[in-house]
C-alpha cells in the first residue's frame, strides 16, 4: 500500500506531474516577464494538458505503430523512477543504494532515447531530422553532465546522491569549489531539456517540431508531460548535488528549502533561454566539447586535487 | 546520419514562412546540395483586375498587392499616372509622401529585425522590436488614419495634411525610436550567439549581386552602391541629404546592419522633412480620363527597387500595368545563397531578403504531379475552368446570364 501511495501519489506521479506543470508555468511567466509579455494564467499549462489529451490521436501510416505509442509512456516511466532517487526534504531519498546516482544519470538518458526513437520511428523526413539531431545533441551535452555531477561526488567520496548530501552539510563550504562545475551543469542540462540555446532538436523554423511533429493528441500531451518532469527532475538532481543546504531543520523546512532551490534553477535556465539566440548544430558540438567539457575535466581534476589536500 | 541524399520540403506549409511558397532542398546530412524555388502559390491576378477598374480604384487595388510596403506600390503606380497625365505635384505634398515613405521604411525594418530574431530562435529580439514598432505605427495612424494600408495617395498629391499639433508627437516618437536603435545595435554587434549565428551565412558576392540582380539591402551589403531614392530621385529625395548605407559583409549579418543603418538615417530624413516642410497647397486636380501614352516609375520600397509600368489608352482605365516586386529581384539570390549551406540557416537567409512572396507572385504555372509536366493556362481556358469548376459546386450563372441578355437586347 505504502509502495503504491510512493509510486502514484507522492513523490511519484501525482506530485511530480503536479510539480511539473507548476514548473512550466513559471518558466513560461518568467520568460514572458522578462520579454515585456503578460505571459500566460496559471492555468495554462492545465488547460494545454486537458485539451490535447482529448483530441484525436493520429498515428502516421508508415510509422511502427507499437514504437510510436510506447515511447511517451517510457519517457515518463523512466522519469519518474529517477525521482524516487534524488533526495528532496533531507539528507536521504526514498530509496537510495550505493552508487544510485549513476542510475539516475542512466534514467535521465532515457527520454532523449524515446524522443530520438519516437521520432525514428515517425518515417516524416522532419521527425527524423529532429530525432537524429537529438541523438547527436546527446553526446555533446552528456560527457560535460556527466563529468561536472562526478566532481563533487568525487570530492565526498561516495557514488550516493543521499551520500554526497550528507557530505556537504557536515562541509557545507566545500560546496563553493563546486561553482564552476554548477554553471557547466545549467548549460549541459539546457541541452537536455532541448531549451534555447540548445533546442536545435525542435527548432521550429526549420523542421517544425522536430521528433514531437507527428505526435497529436494523448501521445503528444503525455510527452510534454515527459518534459515538464524532466525539467523538474533535471533541476531536482542539480538542487541535490550543488545546493544541498539547510538539510537539518526537518521535513517541512526541508522541503520548502527544496521546492525554492528547483524554483531557483528554473529561474536561471528561463532568464538564460531568454537572452540568447539558437545555435547551429556543430557550433553547438563546437561549443560542448572545446568550452564545457574541457572547464568540466579542469573541474574534476581541482576536486581530486582539493580532495587530497583536505586529508 | 548516413551519406545519403534526400529531399525536404520548405513550404508551401510551412512554420518559417508566413507565406506559402515552395522550396525543396536536397540534403546531404545537414548541408544543402541543390534547392530549387517554386513560386505562385499567391496568384491574385491584380494586374488583370487593374485593367478593370478605374484610376482611382486601381490606387487602392495596388496598395494591397503588399501588407506591408502599401505606400511603396501606391505611389510607384501614381508616379507613374502623373508622368502620363503631366501632373505636377505640389512640393508639400511631394513631402508628405515622402514624410510616410520614411515612416514606412522605419516600421518595415523593425518588423524584419523582429522576424529575423524568430528565425534564429532569439524570441526575445522579436517581442522588444515589435513593442517599439507600434510606436511608429500608432505615429501612422496619427498622420494617415490607418496603421498599414494608409490611403494617403491620390493622384496629383496627397489626401491629408500634416497639422502642426502632429508635429511634435512625430519628432517624439523619432527621438524615442531612434534611442531603442541604436540599444538594437548594440545587441546586434556585441550579442555573441546572434553574430555567431549570422556572419558567414548566406555568402552573396558583389559580382553575383549584380549578376543576378540584386536590389535593395540585399545588394546593398553585399558592396553593391545603388538606391533609387539617390540615383533617380523621386518624391522629395532631391533636396534632402542622406547617406546611402553599404556594407562589404556580404553575408546576413551585413544586411542586418544595413538595415539598421539605414534606420538610423530613416530618422535623420523625417527630422529634416518636418523641418523643411513647405507650405501651400498638398494637391491639384487630377482628370478623370488619363491621355494615351506610357509610363515606369521606379520606387526604392524598404525591400528594394519596386519598379511599375502603365500603359493608358485615353480612357478612364489603364489599358496596362504591370508590376515588379523587389522579392521577384532577390528569389533567385536565394537559392544561390543556399548552395552549400545548412538546412538550419535556411529559416534565416530565405528571411534575410526580406521576403514578400504574395506581391512577388504573377503568374501561375500548373505542375502535373505523376509526369511532372510543367504547363500554362491562358485567359479564355482560366474562365471556362473557373466557371465549370463553380458549377460543380452547384453555383450557375448562366441562366441569369441568359436573362440579363435578354433583358440587354430589348432595352
Amino acid at each position: 500500500m505504502e509502495a503504491l501511495f510512493n509510486i502514484f501519489v507522492f513523490p511519484g506521479l501525482l506530485f511530480v506531474a503536479v510539480f511539473g506543470l507548476a514548473a512550466e508555468y513559471i518558466d513560461r511567466k518568467l520568460y514572458a516577464l522578462m520579454q515585456n509579455r503578460i505571459g500566460p494564467p496559471w492555468f495554462q499549462p492545465v488547460a494545454d494538458f486537458i485539451k490535447l489529451a482529448s483530441k484525436q490521436e493520429l498515428v502516421p501510416e508508415h510509422a511502427d505503430s507499437f514504437v510510436f505509442k510506447m515511447m511517451p509512456v517510457i519517457a515518463i516511466t523512466s522519469i519518474i523512477t529517477a525521482f524516487l532517487y534524488i533526495p528532496m526534504w533531507g539528507s536521504n531519498a526514498l530509496f537510495a543504494f550505493k552508487g544510485d546516482l549513476v542510475v539516475v544519470l542512466y534514467l535521465l538518458t532515457v527520454p532523449t532515447l524515446t524522443y530520438f526513437l519516437g521520432g525514428w520511428y515517425s518515417r516524416s523526413v522532419y521527425s527524423m531530422i529532429g530525432a537524429a539531431r537529438s541523438l547527436t545533441q546527446l553526446f555533446a551535452y552528456e560527457i560535460p553532465l556527466f563529468i561536472s555531477i562526478l566532481a563533487p561526488a568525487m570530492l565526498a567520496d561516495t557514488w550516493s546522491l543521499s551520500g554526497i548530501s550528507e557530505y556537504f552539510s557536515v562541509h557545507p563550504w566545500h560546496i563553493l569549489f563546486n561553482i564552476p562545475g554548477f554553471v557547466i551543469a545549467i548549460i549541459a542540462l539546457l541541452g537536455k531539456l532541448e531549451k534555447v540555446p540548445f533546442d536545435i532538436p525542435e527548432a521550429e523554423t526549420e523542421i517544425v517540431a522536430g521528433a514531437f511533429t507527428e505526435y497529436s493528441g494523448r501521445l503528444l500531451a503525455l510527452f510534454r508531460m515527459a518534459i515538464d518532469m524532466e525539467l523538474v527532475i533535471g533541476a531536482s538532481l542539480l538542487a541535490a548535488v550543488f545546493l544541498p543546504f539547510g538539510l537539518h531543520y526537518g521535513p517541512w523546512v526541508g522541503f520548502g528549502l527544496y521546492i525554492l532551490k528547483v524554483l531557483f534553477i528554473i529561474g536561471l535556465i528561463s532568464l538564460s533561454r531568454t537572452i540568447v539566440a539558437r545555435l547551429r548544430i556543430d557550433q553547438m558540438i563546437g561549443f560542448c566539447w572545446k568550452v564545457i567539457a574541457p572547464v568540466a575535466f579542469l573541474q574534476f581534476i581541482a576536486d581530486l586535487i582539493i580532495k587530497g589536500i583536505a586529508k | 546520419m548516413p551519406e545519403r541524399e534526400f529531399k525536404i520540403p520548405i513550404g508551401p506549409q510551412h512554420p518559417a514562412l508566413k507565406e506559402p511558397e515552395s522550396f525543396l532542398l536536397t540534403l546531404r546530412g545537414e548541408k544543402i546540395t541543390e534547392m530549387t524555388v517554386r513560386l505562385g502559390y499567391n496568384h491574385r491576378g491584380i494586374e488583370k483586375a487593374c485593367e478593370a477598374r478605374t484610376y482611382i480604384q486601381d490606387m487602392y487595388l495596388v496598395e494591397r498587392v503588399c501588407g506591408i510596403c502599401s505606400h511603396s506600390h501606391s505611389t510607384c503606380f501614381i508616379q507613374a499616372v502623373e508622368e502620363i497625365a503631366g501632373l505636377q505635384v505640389p512640393k508639400r505634398g511631394l513631402y508628405i509622401r515622402t514624410l510616410i515613405a520614411e515612416l514606412e521604411r522605419i516600421h518595415s525594418h523593425l518588423l524584419w529585425l523582429g522576424v529575423a530574431g524568430h528565425e534564429i530562435g532569439f524570441d526575445t529580439l522579436l517581442m522588444y522590436t515589435w513593442r517599439d514598432r507600434e510606436i511608429v505605427m500608432d505615429i501612422l495612424a496619427l498622420v494617415t488614419g490607418n496603421r498599414v494600408n494608409y490611403g494617403m495617395n491620390t493622384i496629383g498629391g496627397v489626401r491629408r495634411d500634416v497639422t502642426t499639433d502632429q508635429i511634435p508627437k512625430i519628432l517624439e516618437a523619432i527621438d524615442k525610436l531612434e534611442e531603442r536603435t541604436k540599444y538594437y545595435i548594440q545587441v546586434g554587434t556585441e550579442e555573441i550567439t546572434l553574430r555567431e549565428r549570422l556572419s558567414g551565412v548566406g555568402k552573396l558576392s558583389k559580382e553575383d549581386a549584380i549578376r543576378l540582380g540584386a536590389v535593395g539591402p540585399t545588394a546593398r551589403a553585399s558592396g553593391v552602391n545603388r538606391d533609387v531614392r539617390r540615383d533617380d530621385p523621386y518624391g522629395a529625395y532631391g533636396e534632402l541629404t542622406f547617406d546611402v548605407i553599404i556594407d562589404n559583409h556580404s553575408d546576413v549579418y551585413g544586411r542586418t546592419l544595413v538595415r539598421l543603418g539605414e534606420l538610423m538615417q530613416s530618422y535623420k530624413l523625417v527630422r529634416q522633412i518636418i523641418r523643411q516642410l513647405p507650405e501651400g497647397p498638398i494637391s491639384v486636380k487630377a482628370p478623370r480620363r488619363i491621355p494615351a501614352g506610357q509610363a515606369v516609375s521606379r520606387y526604392e520600397a524598404p525591400r528594394g527597387e519596386d519598379v511599375h509600368f502603365v500603359k493608358s489608352n485615353g480612357s478612364d482605365k489603364p489599358e496596362r500595368v504591370k508590376v515588379r516586386a523587389p522579392t521577384l529581384a532577390n528569389v533567385q539570390v536565394v537559392a544561390h545563397m543556399l548552395k552549400d549551406g545548412y538546412l538550419a540557416d535556411t529559416p534565416i537567409v530565405i528571411a534575410a531578403i526580406d521576403p514578400c512572396f504574395s506581391c512577388t507572385d504573377r503568374a501561375i504555372s500548373r505542375t502535373d504531379i505523376e509526369s511532372g509536366r510543367t504547363d500554362r493556362m491562358d485567359w479564355p481556358e482560366l474562365r471556362t475552368y473557373g466557371i465549370n469548376w463553380y458549377r460543380k459546386q452547384g453555383i450557375d450563372f448562366s441562366e441569369l446570364n441568359k436573362k440579363m441578355r435578354v433583358l440587354r437586347e430589348s432595352n
